[in-house]
C-alpha cells in the first residue's frame, strides 16, 4: 500500500465516520418526537423537591 | 470480627460483604505494603509503602468503628418519599478541595517567585523548581479540581437521577482512596520520584493505586445513573461519565511502564522515542480536554440553570455540543508536537482537529452564557453567578486561543515560550478555577443546610481582587511569551542570532514579578473564600445585611465609610 492509498483511505473514511455521527447526533437531536422530553430535561436541575 | 455487636441491639447486627471485604483487602494490603516498606531498594519507595500500609490500617480502623457506631439497618435508599442522599463524601472532598487549592496556589506563587528570584529555590533540592512545579500543577489540576469533580458529580449524579449514590464504602473508598493518591504523589515530587511524563509525573505504584480507585469511581457512577428513579440521564451526568471514562483510558495507556524492581520506585515506560511522545500529548491533551473541560462543563450544566433558577438555554445544542466535543477532543493531542519528529501528517490532523474544537467549544459557552436570558440582571446583585459567568468567558477566550496557537506559524512563534504558560492559566484560573469557585460556593450551603453563605460581600472582593490577579497574570504572559519568542527568532544582517538564551530571560525578569504578583493576588482571594466557606460552616452570618446598626444611622448609609 502506498503513501496515497493510506492517505486517501484515511481522509474518506474519516470524513464519513465524522459526517455520519455528526449527522446522527444531529438527526436526534432535532427529531420533533424528542422535543418534549429535551425541554422537560432542560428542567432537571430547577425541578428536584 | 473484633468488634461484636452489643446485646442491647434490637435486631441483630452483622457485617455487610462490603466492611468484610473491604476490611480483609485493607488487613492484606497493609501487611504487604509494610513488607515491601522493609525490604524497599530506595528510601521514597519505602517511606511511600509504610504511607500506604498505614492508610490501609487507618482504613481498618474506620471501618470496624463505624460498624460499631452504625444501627443494624442499612441506611434507607427514601426517606417520606424522597431520595436519602449521601452527603458525607461529598464534604470531605469540598473541604478538601479548598485547602488543596490553597496549596496549590502557594506553591505556584513560590516557583512564579522562583523564577524572578532563582536563589528563592534555598539551594535545596526538595523546594528546586524542578519538584515544586509538577507539585504545583497536580496539586492545581488533580488535588483542587480532581476534589471538585468527585465531589459535584457525586452531588449531580444523585440530585438528577433523584437516586441515593450506589454503595456505602465505595463512594468513601472514591473520595480518600483518590485524596490518598496525591499525597502520595505530591510527597514523591518532593523526594525526587517522577516518570517524567507532564501531568503524569507519578511512579508505577501510585499509578496502579489510582487505577483501582478510579475504576471504583466509573462503578459508583454507573451503579448510581443504574438506579435512578429520573428516566432521562440529564447532560451533565453525560460530560461526568465521558470525563471518568476517558481519564480511566488515558492513564492506563500513557502509565504502562515496567518497574525496574517490584520493590523500588523507578520504572520505565513501555513506549519510547517519538511514539512515546504521542502518547504522552495524547493523554496530556486530553486530560486537558476531558479533566479540566468535559467534567467542568458537567459543572457548569447544572450549577448555571440551578444559580440562574432559568432552564439550560438549548438542551439540543447541550446534546450536539456533547458529542461533537468527545468525538473531536480525542484527536487533538499532536498540536503539542509540531516541529518534532512526528509525520507531518500526524502533526496536521492534530492542528486540524484543534481548530474544528473552536465549535462545539463556543456552542457549549454560548449555551451556558445564554441560560442567563431572562436572569441578566442577577449578575449585578449576585457575585456567585457572576464568577460563573466570567468563567464562561474566559472558556471562549481560552478556547479562542487554543485553536489558533494549534495552528503551526502561530505555534512555531508560541511553542515552548511564556505564552503557552499564559493560555494555559487563562484556562485553568479564569475557566476550571472560576466555575469551581461559582460551583462550590452553591455548594457548602447546600451541603451543610445553611439558607446562604457567611457573606456575599467576601465573594465580591474574592471575586476583583482573584480578577484582577488573572488580568495581571495572563497579560505579562502574553507581553513576556510573545517577547520570548521573537528574540528566539531574531536574526542580524549576518545570518547569526541576534540574542543569547541569557539575554531572552533577562529580559523577561520584570514580567516575571508581574506574574508573581497576580498570582499573590488569587491567592489571597482563594484564601478569603476558605474564611467565608469556613464560617458557612460554623454557621454563622455576617452582621453585613443588619439594617440597623447599633448608633442608629439609616439603613442606606450602612455601606458608607464612617465619618472621620
Amino acid at each position: 500500500m502506498t503513501y496515497e492509498n493510506a492517505s486517501a483511505f484515511a481522509q474518506t473514511s474519516g470524513l464519513l465516520y465524522f459526517v455520519t455521527i455528526f449527522m446522527a447526533v444531529a438527526v436526534y437531536a432535532f427529531w420533533p418526537r424528542n422535543r418534549a422530553r429535551f425541554d422537560a430535561a432542560a428542567h432537571l436541575p430547577l425541578n428536584e423537591d | 470480627m473484633a468488634a461484636t455487636p452489643t446485646s442491647a441491639t434490637p435486631t441483630s447486627k452483622y457485617m455487610t460483604e462490603g466492611e468484610v471485604g473491604l476490611g480483609v483487602a485493607l488487613m492484606v494490603g497493609a501487611l504487604l505494603c509494610a513488607l515491601a516498606s522493609a525490604r524497599a531498594v530506595d528510601a521514597p519507595f519505602s517511606i511511600h509503602m509504610a504511607v500506604f500500609a498505614l492508610a490501609a490500617l487507618a482504613g481498618l480502623v474506620t471501618i470496624l468503628r463505624r460498624y460499631g457506631a452504625r444501627p443494624a439497618a442499612p441506611p434507607r435508599q427514601e426517606i417520606d418519599g424522597k431520595p436519602n442522599y449521601n452527603l458525607g463524601p461529598i464534604k470531605f472532598a469540598t473541604v478538601a478541595a479548598m485547602a488543596w487549592g490553597i496549596a496549590g496556589f502557594s506553591v505556584g506563587c513560590i516557583i512564579a517567585f522562583q523564577l524572578w528570584a532563582p536563589s528563592l529555590n534555598l539551594g535545596l533540592e526538595y523546594t528546586s523548581f524542578g519538584r515544586l512545579r509538577p507539585l504545583h500543577t497536580s496539586a492545581v489540576i488533580f488535588a483542587f479540581g480532581g476534589n471538585v469533580l468527585i465531589g459535584t458529580s457525586f452531588y449531580v449524579v444523585q440530585r438528577t437521577c433523584r437516586a441515593r449514590l450506589a454503595g456505602e464504602l465505595a463512594p468513601w473508598f472514591v473520595v480518600l482512596g483518590y485524596n490518598l493518591f496525591i499525597v502520595v504523589a505530591g510527597t514523591g515530587y518532593l523526594m525526587g520520584v517522577t516518570q517524567s511524563k507532564e501531568y503524569a509525573e507519578p511512579e508505577w505504584y501510585a499509578d496502579l493505586w489510582l487505577t483501582v480507585v478510579w475504576v471504583t469511581y466509573l462503578l459508583v457512577f454507573l451503579a448510581t445513573l443504574r438506579k435512578r428513579t429520573e428516566p432521562h440521564i440529564f447532560v451533565a451526568n453525560w460530560f461526568y461519565l465521558a470525563f471518568i471514562v476517558t481519564i480511566a483510558m488515558l492513564h492506563i495507556v500513557n502509565n504502562l511502564a515496567m518497574p525496574v524492581s517490584f520493590l523500588g520506585s523507578k520504572s520505565y515506560p513501555m513506549f519510547a522515542g517519538v511514539q512515546d511522545a504521542l502518547i504522552q500529548w495524547w493523554y496530556g491533551h486530553n486530560a486537558v480536554g476531558f479533566f479540566l473541560t468535559a467534567g467542568f462543563l458537567a459543572i457548569m450544566y447544572y450549577f448555571v440553570p440551578k444559580r440562574a433558577e432559568r432552564p439550560i438555554y438549548s438542551y439540543r445544542l447541550s446534546i450536539i455540543h456533547f458529542w461533537a466535543l468527545i468525538f473531536m477532543y480525542i484527536w487533538a493531542g499532536p498540536h503539542h508536537l509540531h516541529y518534532t519528529a512526528l509525520p507531518d501528517w500526524a502533526q496536521t490532523l492534530g492542528m486540524t482537529f484543534s481548530i474544528m474544537l473552536w465549535m462545539p467549544s463556543w456552542g457549549g459557552m454560548i449555551n451556558g452564557l445564554m441560560t442567563l436570558s431572562g436572569a441578566w440582571d442577577k449578575l449585578r446583585t449576585d457575585p456567585v453567578l457572576r464568577f460563573m459567568v466570567v468563567s464562561l468567558a474566559f472558556y471562549g477566550m481560552a478556547t479562542f486561543e487554543g485553536p489558533m496557537m494549534a495552528i503551526k506559524a502561530v505555534n512555531s512563534l508560541s511553542h515552548y515560550t511564556d505564552w503557552t504558560i499564559g493560555h494555559v492559566h487563562s484556562g485553568a484560573l479564569g475557566w476550571v478555577a472560576y466555575i469551581s469557585f461559582g460551583a462550590l460556593y452553591c455548594l457548602v450551603p447546600w451541603l451543610w443546610n445553611r439558607r446562604e453563605l457567611y457573606s456575599l460581600k467576601l465573594v465580591e472582593w474574592h471575586f476583583w481582587i482573584s480578577t484582577l490577579g488573572i488580568v495581571l497574570y495572563i497579560t505579562s504572559m502574553w507581553v513576556a511569551g510573545i517577547m520570548q519568542g521573537l528574540m528566539w527568532r531574531a536574526y542580524n544582517a549576518l545570518g547569526f542570532l541576534e540574542y543569547s538564551f541569557v539575554e531572552t530571560v533577562e529580559a523577561m525578569q520584570p514580567y516575571y514579578l508581574v506574574r508573581a504578583l497576580g498570582g499573590v493576588l488569587f491567592l489571597t482571594g482563594a484564601l478569603i473564600m476558605a474564611y467565608n466557606l469556613a464560617m458557612t460552616i460554623a454557621g454563622k452570618t455576617a452582621a453585613e445585611s443588619d439594617p440597623l446598626p447599633a448608633d442608629g444611622a439609616l439603613p442606606g448609609t450602612a455601606g458608607l465609610a464612617p465619618a472621620e
